[in-house]
């Protein structure tokens, strides 16, 4: 080999092997924070982890004993409504594009606009919940934050319901039709149940995402002292009562917020892992 | 008969008349199975068949309804603060409650800074990311590291805000702004971008904490995209004697170039509206300083901070206004990456 | 899932809901919003009232602005400010205040080695520190009213509050009377255009602000000072005397208000004569409507307010709060008699 060839070689080796620690060094790094993040939740929210936390209410400032029950309460009231009302529209909507609409222009601006709303920003979703349900209810309420969540859910299911009941083979819709199957009992007998897993796996990611949203609840459910389940009043919630603590100068609050934000996660990132593996092993 | 005896029985389709008389109308093409269907049958299937077909349609619209509802809301509230301003509110600097004053350029310079900050360190990180899983990495550890990457995606918006604000925020302050405000004085233009006292929070931070945060959305989306790549492309490439950056640089990355862009902009998309991870660390001065190291303000942040107090119906309106920028910057970036995504798609499947 | 079961599932979701619509009949629940200069107290007495009777007051502190926002709106039983309304807007939305708890505003910093009530400051000094004209803590205004003290050649980093606040209505009120620079520059309001520093979001904000970064300077409620042992200022006040802020200090200030002639309680308790006055007193005022909408709920709420000038005394005490004296607490039962009434006209306080 010549000279210039040879260099010209090492060069692109060397680039070569940059691009290859670089790659690596990415791939820590990611990785870095991750386990950064979740160790220090863990570390914290530990620390504070006793059988108070899930019994007790939300302590009033400078106390220091009290726990997170009324928030975990309602998040979970919260969560629950909101995906009531959201998940049977979603799976409708969903069947729309995935059954009826296929190739139809309503369908493609139908699903242009979820993709939007998907990925809209959660606040401006609370700011819109705000001016429709609180102001014309006259106060701040549960329904207002189960709707605003509500609206986080729609989109997340539509699209997973559109692409579980895609998947579907058209085989098996066919066969449906050929024994005299109306079109109503292919869907809800055959192809729903074909794609349960998935559609499963759609409403837990649904529900994973909505736990952990604060904004959309800023200004629609607020937060609460105390015990509450009246819907039409401001309710406890984890994430808007973990902002509040957290920004507090009292020891014990900043506590219970680590200690609620590990709960939180832990519940979420379980979800997920149980979501994703219902797809994989249904296939 | 003896033909009827030789011919297995298929059953039949029988139709129920009204007087209650039979007779037959054809053979059920599945053997041993009769049916018995009347009018009756028909027309309820007819109904529930039409009843889905409308339910499931009204459903899509609501989807539509709900941006249509979303855009008008924030129209209307936004009605009084345009009448003051104009179009004068996003060019104007100032945020004066105590005048009635309101600007949107602060909220709109803090929020594309700290997501040009996340892109920028986001992007290149994701696709280093990418590039090792799927060039570099071992198999058996693709999917451990691809789920990893993914759990960063499902840890909530909060948790990011409270661990920005308690650790990282502070290492901020004590070593790396310091590090930086003293390595770049005296550096004749970059040093103004470095200036200020070390806060610890500010518009820097805030953008470092969104790259954390983009990086899972840019990574998945990349990572799909790079391994749609056809293996015969790659391998005519590595026979000729490419070295691997050069297969990933000349083959996969313009093969890839719609996709790669799409999951971009996605990731853009949401360090645009993201809100609670920011407004913990962003220090909400509604001003615009050359530092990155200054305190700032995103629009949502401001949002977060200031809707619930805002004391005037002209405050609250120049807030809702500025939900309306944020969702038409949010919503042109979106379309953008979908259609990119959508092209994509369609490229493949023929 | 079974048709059975399926049925039972679905019953039992909406048993649990309907049952959760239902309002609790027991003692009614109300909610308040407003001060955080005053939610330490508030908090106080309302866990201590939930215990005797029962009834729960949930108050929110979201600044003094969101409170008075929300008590217009009506979407709370009470708000709760710093800043008394002025009669105008009394008038136009048919509302009534009181003053409900007495205390001080205290300047706070965060200096390597300086320790609580070791540094003094004035109204001048502080005004000049606030407009962003003194920037470092080895200035020479500082160092003249503390000879004794080794200031170090820091940034001075100013935190204030992002919210709108009634803390910040009487900070900006003193600052505004000792300075003319501030009056004409940034005036007095809940949230005004800050020349410098960084925003926090209430008064628990702004202390963990000023305790994580070193060389800043904040202004706080006494109460949260005491809870998390911030470095506090003396201060120099109307007739020359250096005071350090406490339960004496404020009602050394408090006993110069004339509150018998001053329409709907609006009186200006800070920069008062006296020896050992502090300069910066607030009063925190409750407001509601005088047209009762829920009758039970602002009598539970007046009925609350009374147990707690009767017997929360001591608690307001026990974290240097200054409590209203007999006599106002007169005048003020004679309003509730005289002005809230009920959806059929009679008086709903007896």
């Amino acid at each position: 080999m010549d000279r210039a060839s040879t260099l010209m070689y090492r060069r692109r080796r060397m680039r070569n092997r940059l691009v290859l620690v670089l790659s690596i060094a990415a791939a820590v790094s990611g990785l870095i924070w991750l386990v950064a993040i979740l160790a220090e939740l863990v570390w914290r929210g530990a620390a504070g982890l006793n059988l108070q936390v899930f019994t007790q209410m939300t302590p009033p400032p400078g106390s220091d004993t009290g726990g997170i029950l009324n928030a975990l309460l309602g998040s979970a009231v919260l969560t629950l409504i909101g995906t009531l009302i959201g998940t049977p529209i979603g799976i409708l909507a969903g069947t729309y594009l995935a059954e009826y609409g296929r190739g139809s222009k309503l369908s493609s601006v139908v699903r242009f606009i979820n993709d939007v709303l998907l990925s809209a920003p959660s606040i401006v979703i609370g700011l819109f919940v705000y001016q429709i349900v609180v102001t014309s209810m006259g106060h701040f309420s549960a329904w207002a934050g189960a709707v605003a969540l509500a609206l986080l859910v729609i989109p997340v299911v539509v699209r997973t319901t559109e692409n579980m009941l895609k998947l579907v083979p058209n085989q098996l819709r066919e066969a449906a039709s050929a024994l005299g199957a109306p079109r109503w009992i292919m869907i809800s007998q055959v192809v729903y149940r074909a794609a349960r897993a998935g559609v499963i796996t759609g409403v837990l990611l649904a529900v994973a995402r909505i736990s952990g949203e604060t904004a959309p609840l800023l200004f629609t459910a607020l937060n609460n002292q105390f015990w509450s389940t009246d819907l039409n009043q401001p309710m406890a919630n984890l994430p808007v009562m973990i902002y509040r603590f957290a920004l507090s100068p009292y020891p014990y609050w900043q506590q219970l917020a680590w200690t609620a934000a590990l709960v939180i996660t832990a519940a979420i990132l379980l979800l997920n892992v149980v979501a994703r593996s219902l797809i994989r092993t249904k296939g | 008969m003896k033909g009827r005896e030789q011919r297995p029985d298929y059953g039949s389709f029988t139709v129920l008349k009204k007087g209650g008389v039979l007779s037959k109308v054809a053979d059920s093409p599945v053997p041993g199975m009769t049916h018995e269907l009347s009018t009756q049958t028909f027309r309820q299937h007819a109904f529930l068949d039409a009843l889905l077909h409308n339910l499931t349609r009204v459903s899509a619209i609501i989807v539509l309804l709900l941006l249509g509802g979303v855009i008008a809301s924030l129209i209307y509230g936004s009605m009084p603060s345009i009448r003051a301003f104009g179009f004068g509110f996003i060019t104007s600097e100032q945020w004066n409650p105590v005048r009635d004053a309101y600007g949107a350029l602060p909220a709109i310079y803090g929020t594309l800074v700290t997501s040009a900050v996340a892109m920028l360190i986001g992007v290149p990180v994701s696709l280093g990311i990418a590039i090792f899983i799927t060039e570099l990495c071992p198999s058996w550890l693709k999917q451990p590291i691809s789920t990893a990457i993914e759990l960063l995606a499902g840890i909530p918006s909060i948790i990011f805000g409270i661990w920005g604000f308690f650790t990282f925020a502070p290492l901020m302050q004590r070593y790396v702004q310091p590090w930086l405000i003293s390595t770049f004085h005296g550096v004749p233009l970059v040093s103004s971008l470095f200036a200020g006292p070390p806060y610890g929070i500010g518009l820097l931070t805030a953008g470092l904490i969104l790259s954390v945060m983009v990086l899972p959305f840019i990574t998945s989306i990349t990572r799909d995209v790079f391994e749609t790549v056809p293996p015969v492309l790659k391998e005519a490439a590595y026979g000729m004697g490419c070295t691997t950056w050069e297969v990933i640089r000349n083959i996969v990355l313009p093969y890839t170039r719609t996709g790669v862009v799409g999951g971009v902009m996605l990731g853009l998309g949401r360090a645009l509206g993201e809100t609670m991870a920011v407004t913990f660390v962003i220090g909400n001065a509604h001003k615009i300083a050359t530092s990155v190291l200054a305190p700032g303000t995103t629009i949502s942040a401001s949002i977060a901070n200031e809707f619930n107090e805002a004391s005037s119906d002209l405050y609250t309106s120049a807030l809702i206004e500025l939900g309306l920028i944020l969702f038409v910057i949010t919503f042109i970036v979106l379309a953008i990456a979908r259609l990119l995504l959508l092209r994509l798609e369609r490229r493949d499947k023929v | 899932m079974k048709g059975g079961k399926k049925r039972i599932f679905f019953c039992a979701v909406v048993g649990v809901v309907t049952a959760l619509s239902a309002p609790v009949a027991l003692a009614t629940d109300i909610t308040g919003a407003g001060s955080t200069f005053a939610y330490p107290i508030f908090s106080k007495w309302a866990d201590a009232y939930k215990t005797r009777t029962g009834a729960g007051v949930n108050y929110q502190s979201m600044g003094s602005g969101g409170g008075i926002k929300q008590i217009k709106a009506g979407t709370v039983t009470f708000g709760a400010s710093d800043a008394p309304l002025k009669p105008e807007v009394l008038e136009k939305y048919g509302l009534v205040q009181w003053p409900q708890i007495i205390g001080g505003v205290v300047p706070v910093v965060n200096i390597k080695g300086i320790k609580p009530g070791e540094l003094r400051i004035d109204g001048a000094t502080l005004a000049k520190i606030y407009l962003g004209d003194i920037t470092r803590w080895s200035d020479a205004a500082i160092q003249k009213l503390n000879p004794k003290v080794r200031l170090p050649d820091q940034s001075i980093i100013v935190v204030y509050r992002a919210d709108g606040s009634g803390t910040t209505f009487n900070f900006t009120r003193y600052l505004s009377a000792v300075s003319s620079v501030w009056s004409e520059q940034v005036g007095t309001g809940t949230a005004v255009q800050w020349p410098a520093g960084i925003g926090a979001k209430g008064n628990e904000a702004v202390a963990n602000q000023t305790a994580y970064i070193n060389g800043s300077i904040g202004y706080l409620e006494y109460a949260y000072v005491l809870q998390n042992h911030m470095t506090y200022l003396q201060m120099v006040n109307k007739d020359g005397y250096t005071v350090s802020p406490g339960i004496g200090a404020f009602q050394s200030a408090a006993a110069h208000a004339d509150w018998k002639h001053a329409k709907d309680y609006d009186l200006t308790l800070g920069n008062q004569p006296g020896e050992a006055s502090w300069p910066i007193v607030a009063a925190t005022f409750v407001i509601m409507h005088k047209q009762a909408d829920d009758a039970a709920a602002v009598h539970q709420a007046l009925s609350f307010f009374d147990w707690a000038f009767h017997h929360g005394q001591k608690m307001a005490e026990a974290t240097d709060y200054v409590p209203l004296p007999a006599d106002v607490v007169e005048l003020i039962d004679a309003t509730w008699a005289g002005q809230i009434k009920d959806k059929s006209g009679a008086f709903l306080w007896k």
